[in-house]
């Protein structure tokens, strides 16, 4: 039984999905990602979840979540200097302790940690363009994305910010005169992918209520757009995240769900009282 | 006619002799951008928002027919449109160009001697064009008019989107087909334009016999590189080389793939003698490999020094003319040290071969951190060919051995034939080593 109650856990196929793709971006797409930092960011991330759930006196050690926070930033982050990687490492898990409001954490680890590096130091950044465009492998993506959604019964947070995005990168074609290859070819983005499945869904720095996450998906959308292509500056969806994440407390205080717990997917439905 | 060629200026490219000793192997042969037809060069300067873009093209034809439209990030005054040097261009571009490097087996019997031996490249010839009158302009929405050393720089009207499309069909140059759609984009994404034409009489007065790099200096948040109007009139692919030079580190596409290619490779020996041939052949195979959407990284270094150095590193004075704002106008006049040695100055060369539909948007640029040398390096290591006091069996038979391994890897890096390539190696000791894809029983009762 205990194995099985594991298997409902979406975080296993989260895992397993982040290092096929680690595998597909050394292997095949040549990344240039250092083993040096993988095991930097790897073993800080678990001393830091260690130390943060003995210090807030958490019942059991568990290190999944920071398992994927560590694969989310082996794939995003670059840098020549492993110290910035377990500078990273640091930032991203100590940020879900130390970062709370109401009983959740206010912002996606990786995401915090990319975000504070390339702030403060210009020997780290993200490569949004070296996933490349191939059709096939952003399908790839998708679909292998779309298994952990799906467990993870959160693919509107996913499907709004998608649908959002292409509406304006379409929009801004129409209205420049472009040709419709040129929105195909911003949407055909591995990273882009990557943060809609991996990054922006995460349940545990989304709104609790369905409308809320919408709205709120459609709003890191816009800030996207906005920075990438009014302000003409990369990695737009990471920076929108980062922004609009302040905002989820407000929400939440606006529209009432279900406060999301990994170990019961399975929390909202049928077999528990409503509005718990 | 009048003909538009578009993004940048023409210019035929011109190549120096250099001679450089290195710390291990020596510099034979380079891979310099005249390789390629129909190539554009761009320096791309930024730190911040600041950038400066020195543009040549290897345009070939009447001047008097020559107008070339440039999309500019930002309005422009005429104090920021400036001509620049050729020769620096091509130094940079001889500085950084892949290369060949050559190494000869010791003698077999004396395990620790080795003998090393320098080359040079050859000479290529200069193309010059013949110049002529520039037609006047005539056009309505003409917001300012100045000559530039040899250029009539004509800054329009942005006010309405189709002023510049109106005053060039006045002006009877060719528009390529669809150049209104882009212009209309450029135009609705905040960019403006301006006209640079050649003012023969201007030229001659100069003295210059070849069209002169156009500088623009400018600020903006955008790090790009228009290249949509340079597809419209393009027959096939065109060929750009990017040089960026930034204070911190490598500079690369945010919206394709950047992509080093394979280097530090061993040739066979008689690639010395093919080696434009064997460099184009390995670029299109790695563009093919790519699905033809793949930015290539050539040269990633920093500015301060080479290894092995195809030509000198730049001098201060060299990159002031460049645009390197950021170094000190002290150190661009000191003449008196032999080498000047330039800081912070990272020079990273991207080379790409592009069309409509492969590159649907503009090139978008980002600077990294990353200060990781890198160069397009390739060896031939030159068997020992003296006299032979011992037995050496055993040396040639590793030599066949290389001699074959080379022979797979050129054949997988350039799609040639393996036969073709196997037939030009004069293999060790005369023995054919045997052919591993040839099937088994062709060798039973040899």
């Amino acid at each position: 039984m205990v194995s099985i109650s594991r298997l409902r856990d979406p975080r296993y196929y989260q895992v397993a999905v982040l290092a096929t793709l680690l595998g597909i971006g050394v292997l095949a797409l040549d990344f240039g990602i250092h083993w040096q930092n993988a095991v930097a960011i790897l073993l800080t991330a678990q001393a830091v979840q260690y130390l943060g759930t003995r210090l807030a006196g958490l019942p059991r050690f568990d290190p999944l979540s920071a398992l994927i926070t560590s694969l989310s930033l082996t794939l995003l982050l670059r840098t020549e200097l492993p110290l910035l990687a377990v500078a990273a490492a640091m930032i991203a898990i100590g940020s879900k302790f130390l970062l709370r409001v109401r009983g959740k954490h206010v912002f996606n680890p990786a995401n915090v940690a990319l975000v504070t590096l390339m702030l403060l130091s210009d020997r780290a950044w993200v490569s949004s363009g070296q996933w490349g465009s191939a059709a096939i492998g952003a399908f790839g993506l998708a679909c292998l994305g779309f298994l952990v959604l799906t467990r993870a019964k959160r693919a509107e947070t996913t499907i709004a910010f998608l649908i959002g995005y292409a509406a304006l990168l379409f929009g801004r074609a129409l209205w420049l005169g472009d040709p419709l290859s040129i929105p195909v070819h911003q949407l055909q983005n591995g990273a882009l992918l990557i943060f809609a499945f991996f990054m922006i869904s995460d349940p545990k720095t989304t709104p609790n209520a369905a409308r809320g996450r919408v709205a709120y998906a459609l709003l890191v959308a816009t800030v996207a757009f906005t920075i990438q292509f009014i302000f003409y500056q990369p990695n737009g969806p990471i920076l929108a995240l980062i922004l609009c994440a302040p905002l989820v407390p407000v929400i939440d205080a606006l529209l009432q769900g279900t406060h999301y717990r990994w170990e019961k997917p399975d929390a909202h439905s049928s077999a528990h009282p409503k509005g718990v | 006619m009048k003909y538009l060629i578009t993004l940048v200026t023409a210019l035929a490219t011109v190549m120096v002799t250099t001679t450089a000793q290195a710390f291990c192997g020596f510099y034979v042969a380079k891979a310099d951008t005249s390789l390629f037809n129909r190539a554009s060069q761009v320096v791309l300067v930024r730190d911040d928002d600041r950038t400066v873009i020195t543009m040549a093209n290897d345009f070939e034809g009447e001047v008097e027919d020559f107008a070339v439209v440039i999309p500019v990030p930002t309005r422009i005054e005429r104090e920021q449109i400036n001509v620049g040097d050729r020769a620096v261009i091509q130094h940079l571009d001889a500085y950084t160009s892949p290369r060949l490097v050559e190494y000869h087996d010791g003698n077999p019997c004396h395990r620790y001697e080795l003998e090393e031996r320098m080359k040079s490249d050859a000479d290529l010839p200069a193309a010059a064009a013949q110049l002529r009158r520039s037609a006047k302009s005539q056009g309505v929405t003409i917001e300012a008019s100045y000559t530039v050393g040899e250029y009539d720089i004509l800054i329009l009207s942005a006010k309405e989107s189709s002023g510049l499309i109106r005053w060039l069909n006045d002006n009877d140059y060719k528009l390529p087909r669809g150049a209104k759609r882009v212009v209309d984009s450029y135009l609705g994404q905040g960019m403006r334009f301006f006209v640079a034409k050649v003012n023969v009489e201007e030229q001659s007065k100069l003295g210059y016999q070849y069209l002169r790099p156009l500088q623009v200096a400018y600020e903006s948040n955008k790090f790009m590189l228009p290249i949509r109007l340079g597809t419209l009139n393009a027959k096939g692919k065109q060929e750009l080389y990017v040089y960026a030079l930034t204070r911190t580190g490598r500079v690369e596409t945010t919206n394709y793939r950047t992509v080093k290619l394979p280097t530090n490779v061993e040739v066979p020996e008689f690639v010395e003698g093919e080696f434009a041939d064997f460099y184009r052949d390995m670029f299109a195979r790695q563009t093919e490999k790519e699905n033809g959407r793949a930015v290539f990284l050539e040269y990633a270094w920093d500015m301060a020094w080479c290894d092995p150095c195809a030509a000198d590193p730049l001098s201060s004075k060299e990159l002031r003319k460049l645009g390197v704002f950021w170094i000190d106008e002290r150190d661009a006049r000191d003449k008196r040290s032999i080498v000047p040695q330039a800081q912070n100055v990272f020079v990273t060369r991207l080379h790409v071969s592009y069309d409509a539909e492969h590159f649907p948007e503009d090139l978008m640029f980002q600077e990294t951190g990353d200060r990781q040398n890198y160069q397009g390096r390739y060896v031939i290591r030159h068997p020992w060919k003296g006299e032979a006091s011992c037995d050496i069996t055993q040396y040639e038979a590793s030599v066949r051995e290389r001699q074959e391994r080379e022979a797979q890897l050129l054949a997988s890096m350039t799609g040639w034939d393996i036969g073709d390539i196997r037939k030009k190696i004069p293999f060790a000791g005369g023995i054919q080593p045997a052919n591993e894809n040839e099937p088994w029983w062709k060798r039973i009762w040899n």
